[in-house]
């Protein structure tokens, strides 16, 4: 065990901090990629169906933010495959075998999803419109199955499942158990019911503000209700499936649960809070609820929940603060979504029209970027809860870690180089939405030279 | 010499090299069409050199760029120990060609939504500066892995670098003399096969003036590869004596095909023929990466770690052979349908006010008019949301009051 003692004082703070920080911004692209191509579609269904300009033009533009974030999103989802193995090369050496299976499926959906965003996003003007149409189908369909394998790898590390270890090496396989391991079928619902709640949302949030500004026309009225619907549809099944999932990890990783609900002790009738840091024993600034833990669990005020005394001190997850605020403020933001879809709902289905008042449109301007702060918190709760293991009962985040030097350095530049990327692809459609606000058509057919001085276009044929 | 490796690791072996192959030649014409735009000159002297690149590249990058991620994948699958092993010995190289990854990606996608001459400068020196790194230090990974730079130290997987030497020896793996020549191979091996790439694309949009342009320059990259690849080759004779001892030997084979093919495009680029030069030039640059795999057969890290020694357990290496046979039924036919759209000009970036003539076409009315009034009810939609939100509520009662009883009978 000398090597691992030598391996345990290099820390591998800055290797964990870069790769929560790639996968914190590679997570909010994933949904885009996931949903976008759902939001668009149904937007250019409408349009062919009923010859709707308002509906076409949205998807026209809507599917140049999403050739521009899909693109991000593709070597943001590259700069995770080197990590796997540039930051964690004892997890890969090892488990390779077994966890790679679910990616080597996911690199098939993300072929998929590569042709045929080239074929949809460039294929606008030459193809027939149905024809155009069906080629983002496959987009669609790759988006959530390539998610339901990079979440069934992350799925794997919280319940390892599929494999035989023998003196520390896997021997053997089985691929079909490592993909559908225990976690994998709540895991996968949930991640792809957010990413339709972070993108519809924050799509919607855009022509809320519009409709906010008074643009009460066809376009914003479109804008707004088609990616709210779609969101809106998501929240309330995620609700649902949340609930399940947080008795499924009381059951599958206790110790995760008890950093998420701070249960220091294995007791009965325990109590719930909400809110609240936990310093030492004790719950400062929270709201205690006596017993409805315990009846959330098993619907019995008596039930017993076990605590993270269960396990060593070593092995219990850091931070149960940070674990438990990120799980409330995650439920907390779900529900208020939820109540944000359930009145335009309410509306809809008795009136037949969006709702107009300042309060509602306010609400749905933030609640995309709410949506994503939930997704993240999820993430948070999800990753540092199954600390100190990278993989959950086998092997320790410390033993996994490179041993290569430098990793501060890349965490720097991973830092600036997110930083930059976020920034420019929030910039850039603010930028195009203003110029197709202020501009006419013609200012934007003449803009077809991608490099170049502006004016002469005599080169082109 | 080890035991000769298992029939599925020599398949899945072979799928990982047919995996680069194709990353070397799709991705790489990609490369070299950035390389080629860094040297187009000037803002007005550039322009038609960089339309055409961008006209070839923009619709089929991202796909060509996930077979990178696929030989990742393949790698940590297949072969963990190699992939571990790889990845912290030359942690220097590949973490910087990530960056060269993201500036040529996020440098062309901004680009394309650039409107000032001074951002689209910005954003296409990201992306042709990012074209030139990325395929440089790859090929300097490729040329450390060759000499024998990666080896392979215990069953961890983690290299044998862990003690003394630290960042001077992760720094001398990658720049010795046989890593940095592979390294400038790789760059105009890129920007040769782009160069082909874009003289046949020229060529058939029947812009022959640029079509010449490209020929030209596809000469010039092809005599300076071919000067690369002999110097290379000279210099593996004692950097890396047992690949040289296959390659003139039991792998002379791809050498041979490489250097046909190499001077049939040549000939073929000076008489002006454009049918079967991308077949040519691409045999040329597959037969290279066969070498490379053939020369250091059967090693996956030359001489430490063996196929055999550096396999994952059987049933892995069948499920990513399986998922190689999903790839051919699924993926195949896709690429086949992007090729095909792209070489007949069906795929190009086209303004959004092209949906207001659709819209009208389809409509068959003046734009000024409503569109047609929407249904006011949606029976279908809204029985499939209540169904599900109605089987969500059963099962979640349901499973609420299992757990109940098994709490009760404790």
């Amino acid at each position: 065990m000398l090597s691992g003692a030598m391996v345990l004082a290099s820390a591998p703070v800055p290797a964990r901090a870069q790769m929560a920080t790639s996968l914190g911004f590679h997570i909010v692209y994933a949904c885009f990629g996931i949903a976008f191509p759902v939001v668009v579609l149904v937007a250019e269904w409408i349009g062919i169906r009923r010859g709707d300009p308002a509906a076409l033009l949205l998807a026209r533009r809507w599917s140049k933010v999403m050739a521009l974030l899909i693109a991000v999103g593709a070597v943001s989802g590259t700069v995770l495959s080197y990590e796997m193995g540039v930051l964690w090369p004892g997890l890969m050496g090892r488990f390779g075998a077994a966890i790679g299976v679910p990616f080597a499926v996911e690199g098939v959906f993300f072929f998929v999803e590569a042709i045929f965003a080239g074929v949809y996003l460039y294929g606008w003007d030459r193809l027939s419109p149905w024809a155009h149409w069906w080629s983002g189908m496959p987009i669609a369909v790759s988006g959530p199955l390539g998610a339901l394998s990079v979440v069934a790898a992350n799925s794997w590390m919280n319940q390892p499942t599929g494999f035989v270890l023998k003196a520390g090496r896997v021997t053997s396989v089985d691929p079909f158990a490592v993909y559908f391991n225990n976690a994998t079928p709540y895991e996968t619902p949930h991640m792809v019911l957010a990413a339709y709640m972070v993108t519809g949302f924050l799509v919607a949030g855009v022509y809320a503000v519009g409709l906010w500004r008074g643009r009460n026309d066809r376009y914003h009225r479109l804008g707004f209700a088609v990616p709210f619907t779609i969101a809106g549809i998501a929240s309330p099944i995620q609700l649902v499936v949340g609930d399940l999932i947080a008795r499924v990890i009381e059951r599958q990783q206790p110790v995760k649960f008890a950093a998420m609900e701070y249960v220091p002790r294995t007791a009965r009738g325990v109590t719930e809070w909400i809110g609240g840091i936990y310093v030492d024993g004790h719950v400062y600034a929270g709201l205690g609820i006596p017993y409805l833990d315990s009846i959330l669990v098993a619907f019995d005020p008596g039930a017993k929940v076990i605590g993270w005394d269960s396990v060593p001190p070593a092995l219990r997850p850091p931070l149960p603060s940070l674990i438990h605020l990120s799980f409330d403020a995650m439920v907390a933001i779900g529900t208020g979504l939820f109540a944000l879809a359930a009145w335009q709902g309410w509306e809809w289905w008795f009136h037949r029209r969006i709702v107009r008042t300042p309060w509602f449109l306010a609400a749905c301007a933030v609640a995309g970027g709410a949506a994503a702060l939930a997704l993240e918190f999820g993430w948070i709760v999800t990753e540092v809860g199954r600390q100190p293991w990278i993989v959950y009962g086998y092997q320790l985040t410390n033993s996994s870690v490179t041993v290569a030097s430098g990793v501060e350095v890349t965490f720097a530049v991973v830092i600036v180089v997110y930083g930059i990327l976020s920034i420019v692809s929030v910039a850039v459609p603010v930028i195009m939405s203003h110029r197709w606000r202020t501009e006419g058509p013609s200012a934007e057919e003449a803009e077809q030279v991608p490099y170049g001085p502006p004016a002469p276009r005599s080169a082109s044929p | 010499m080890s035991p000769s490796p298992s029939p599925e690791s020599l398949a899945v072996a072979i799928v990982l090299f047919v995996a680069i192959a194709a990353y070397a030649l799709l991705a790489g014409a990609d490369f070299g069409g950035g390389v080629w735009d860094l040297l187009a000159g000037g803002a007005e002297r550039g322009a038609g050199p960089r339309r055409a690149i961008d006209e070839s590249v923009t619709p089929v990058w991202e796909a060509n760029h996930v077979w990178l991620i696929f030989v990742l994948v393949l790698l940590w699958t297949g072969f963990p120990a190699a992939f571990a092993a790889i990845m912290t010995a030359l942690f220097i190289p590949l973490s910087a060609s990530l960056l060269g990854i993201i500036m040529r990606g996020a440098g062309f996608a901004f680009r394309h939504q650039a409107r000032g001459l001074r951002t689209k400068q910005i954003t296409g020196a990201a992306f042709a500066a990012g074209s030139l790194i990325t395929p440089f230090l790859l090929g300097t990974v490729i040329g450390a892995i060759v000499t024998g730079q990666v080896r392979y130290g215990g069953p961890a997987g983690a290299g044998s670098l862990t003690g003394a030497g630290g960042l001077a020896r992760e720094i001398a793996a990658w720049t010795t003399p046989a890593a940095l020549l592979t390294g400038a191979l790789f760059v105009s091996a890129c920007a040769y096969i782009g160069a082909i790439f874009l003289t046949v694309d020229a060529r058939n949009r029947g812009e022959l003036a640029v079509a010449n342009y490209f020929r030209l320059r596809a000469v010039a990259a092809g005599l300076v590869t071919g000067a690369f690849a002999g110097t290379t080759f000279g210099v593996l004779s004692f950097s890396s004596p047992y690949v040289f001892a296959r390659l003139t030997g039991t792998a002379l084979p791809p050498v041979a095909i490489s250097v046909a093919a190499g001077l049939a495009a040549l000939i073929l680029l000076l008489a002006r023929r454009t049918r079967g030069l991308r077949v040519a030039a691409g045999t040329a640059v597959a037969a290279v990466v066969a070498g490379w795999g053939w020369g250091q057969f059967p090693y996956l890290l030359p001489t430490t770690l063996s196929l055999q020694a550096g396999s994952a357990p059987a049933n892995s290496l069948l499920a990513v052979l399986a998922v190689a046979g999903l790839g051919v039924l699924f993926v195949a036919p896709g690429f086949a349908l992007l090729y095909w759209l792209q070489q007949h000009g069906a795929l190009a970036e086209s303004p959004t006010t092209g949906s207001l003539r659709q819209a009208a076409e389809l409509a068959g009315q003046p734009l000024d008019q409503a569109p047609a009034p929407a249904r006011d009810s949606h029976p279908v939609v809204m029985t499939i949301v209540l169904a599900a939100l109605g089987a969500g509520a059963v099962r979640d009662i349901l499973a609420r009051a299992r757990t109940g009883r098994r709490a009760g009978k404790e």
